[in-house]
């Protein structure tokens, strides 16, 4: 034992006490997530000047008067087009790594997703109904295809939970298989209803490899409440969920409620991984490789890996996103194809260069 | 202070019934040892202390209070445990592992701050662990760990202890260390110490007063005199004539004689793991 450090080291060591760049990192990614936001407005099959599109964005913010110089189709283009697809495409990939962070921890399995119990086949399954829907379905001041999605996802992992449930208690493994199983069967019927879907086939695959094409104010404020509520319950659970990763037993025997937590958890992110799904899709990866990202860099603390994970979720989405509509314009590569084309490579090469335990 | 109540407890595990009719106390600024064979229902206490499995009949008090009315995170303030061999998440630092000591004692809104953190490092200190704080668990030792799993149960400032095996991982010298760390902590702080031992040697040198448990039921309790007899290490373990006087302080010492005792021992084991 070396005893020279007993005897010097009795105040605490500052590099303890320090959050260790964590901080600097949450602070500059929160910069960086605001210039990444502003660059993916201004850039775009119609070429708008930097300084123009400023000028735009700050002209609608109360403490600014600019007077306009710029056509207002231009003005359009910015405010109602780009900007809710950027915003929409921050919010949704923030959601995917919070959810997908949570899960991890929650099921102290390095391979979970949000997906992993049944939210997107249910969210699959709930679109294509609406997809099939007779059109006089639509129209009554609802988007129906949303809503089913939404109602889908809730559903699924609802039905998940209740099978899973043992008396009081939410076995983790049993609430995995049960929403493995329950997937599968929902991803049965929806590769069902796809090959049968005659013209409608190809609005339905497009959907479901995940699209911001249409994004609209009305979706932010749609999903906006349920993604910040969400991830905000998450974020106030970072302590806990830290202690959780011990396993059940020692969490309760430090004073945690363990089936409450688990409740709290999954119905938090099952809502936000929903509305974020409802309206783009069910876009892959973001959920699972960000969280591994963000552990890789800066730790698995969940009090810095979760909003590490907000911010760098919301980062990459929206750079996806950007190329996805920039790469091949005018068409649009769907997004899912771009989060793993850019985002696996990256991934591997921080696996690559950092060889530690991550999880 | 505080003082551990078991009254005319039984349990068990999906409805077979493992224990039965277990009544003991540990005072406070006691140590108390729970001995017996492998699988005798040791873990199965400590588990029920904690409340993480329930009561098929009777009662455990804590304090004059029954256990099933008190909240976790308040029953995390009163008793704390060390685990036998848990699962810990081998990407976090060991000092973050000591600090979860702390849960019990912070509200949801609040994140462990410099008080916590000095608690947590004075914890280290006494179990002389602080040059792991920075390293991963995942690549310490089994020695490494049981000694931050004590420093995260002093994090922890609860005023009854409980241990699972505490020295099972340890070489003879970092046993001593820990057990009499343990033993001064038990007599400075009036803490309630209740240890599941397998070591009758130890169990005899640092107990007040030891619970034998064998068949489901208290075989034998009271000082380790009483309850190390060559008849009741006999009857439970089913060795024979190894039982002598330490020559130092007089406590009973178990030593291993071979021969009959080996044998039958031997077939015990055998007999109650189906071989």
């Amino acid at each position: 034992m070396p005893s020279e450090s007993n005897l010097s080291s009795q105040t605490l060591p500052t590099h303890l006490t320090r959050w260790g760049g964590r901080i600097y990192a949450i602070i500059g990614l929160s910069v960086l997530l605001v210039m990444v936001a502003a660059l993916a407005t201004t850039v775009g099959s119609v070429k708008i000047p930097f300084l123009m599109t400023f000028q735009i964005m700050l002209s609608k913010l109360p403490l600014f008067h600019i007077t306009p110089v710029w056509p207002s189709g231009i003005e359009t283009i910015i405010l109602e087009i780009r900007l809710p697809r950027v915003i929409l495409a921050g919010l949704v990939g923030a959601a995917l790594a919070t959810a997908g962070a949570t899960y991890q921890g929650l099921f102290r399995n390095p391979l979970a997703d949000p997906y992993l119990i049944g939210v997107a086949q249910g969210a699959s399954l709930g679109a294509v109904a609406g997809f099939l829907l007779p059109t006089t379905w639509h129209g009554f001041g609802v988007e129906v295809i949303p809503l089913f999605a939404f109602v889908g996802a809730i559903a699924s992992t609802a039905i998940v939970y209740g099978l899973a449930r043992v008396g009081k208690s939410l076995p983790v493994t049993t609430l995995i298989l049960a929403g493995v199983a329950l997937g599968a069967l929902l991803g049965s019927i929806v590769s069902y209803l796809i090959i049968s879907s005659g013209e409608k086939m190809h609005g339905i695959i497009f959907w479901l490899m995940g699209s911001f094409s249409l994004s609209q104010w009305s979706e932010v404020k749609l999903v906006l409440p349920y993604v910040a509520v969400g991830a905000g319950v998450i974020l106030l659970y970072a302590r806990p969920l830290n202690v959780m990763q011990l396993d059940e037993e020692q969490a309760q025997q430090l004073g945690i409620n363990v089936e409450r937590l688990k409740l709290v958890l999954l119905a938090a992110a099952t809502l936000i991984t929903a509305a974020a799904v409802s309206f783009v899709g069910t876009i892959g990866f973001v959920g699972i490789i960000i969280p591994h990202a963000v552990r890789l860099i800066w730790g698995a603390d969940y009090r810095f890996l979760l909003p590490l994970s907000v911010l760098t979720g919301a980062i990459f989405l929206i750079v996806a996103d950007l190329v996805a509509r920039t790469a091949q314009a005018p068409t649009e590569i769907p997004i899912g194809v771009i989060t793993a084309l850019c985002g696996a490579p990256f991934f591997l090469y921080l696996l690559r260069r950092r060889r530690k335990v991550i999880f | 202070m505080i003082k551990i109540e078991m009254q005319n407890v039984c349990l068990g595990y999906s409805g077979k019934e493992v224990l039965t009719d277990v009544n003991f106390q540990v005072l406070p600024g006691e140590m108390v040892g729970l001995i017996g064979p492998n699988g005798c229902g040791k873990s199965t206490i400590i588990r029920a202390l904690t409340r993480v499995i329930s009561l098929y009949r009777g009662r455990i008090l804590l304090d004059g209070k029954d256990i099933a009315s008190i909240p976790r995170q308040e029953l995390a303030r009163m008793l704390g445990v060390v685990p036998q061999m848990p699962l810990l998440p081998s990407a976090f630092t060991a000092f973050e592992v000591v600090l979860m000591g702390r849960n019990p004692h912070l509200s949801l809104f609040q994140y462990e701050g410099p008080k916590e953190m000095d608690i947590a490092w004075q914890a280290m200190g006494r179990t002389m662990t602080h040059h792991l704080a920075r390293r991963r668990v995942g690549e310490l030792s089994g020695g490494e760990i049981q000694c931050l799993l004590i420093a995260r149960v002093l994090t922890q400032e609860t005023k009854a202890i409980l241990l699972d095996e505490p020295t099972a991982n340890l070489d003879i010298g970092r046993q001593v260390e820990i057990l009499n760390l343990i033993r001064n902590l038990c007599l400075e702080n009036n803490l309630a110490v209740l240890a599941a031992l397998h070591d009758l040697n130890l169990a005899s040198q640092y107990c007040d007063r030891l619970v034998l448990i064998d068949n489901g039921r208290v075989h034998a309790q009271g000082t380790p005199s009483e309850v190390i007899t060559p008849q009741n290490i006999k009857e439970v373990y089913g060795a024979d004539g190894c039982v002598y006087t330490h020559p130092v302080n007089g406590l009973p010492s178990v030593l291993v004689n071979p021969g009959n005792g080996r044998v039958s021992n031997l077939r015990k084991i055998m007999e109650r793991d189906e071989v």
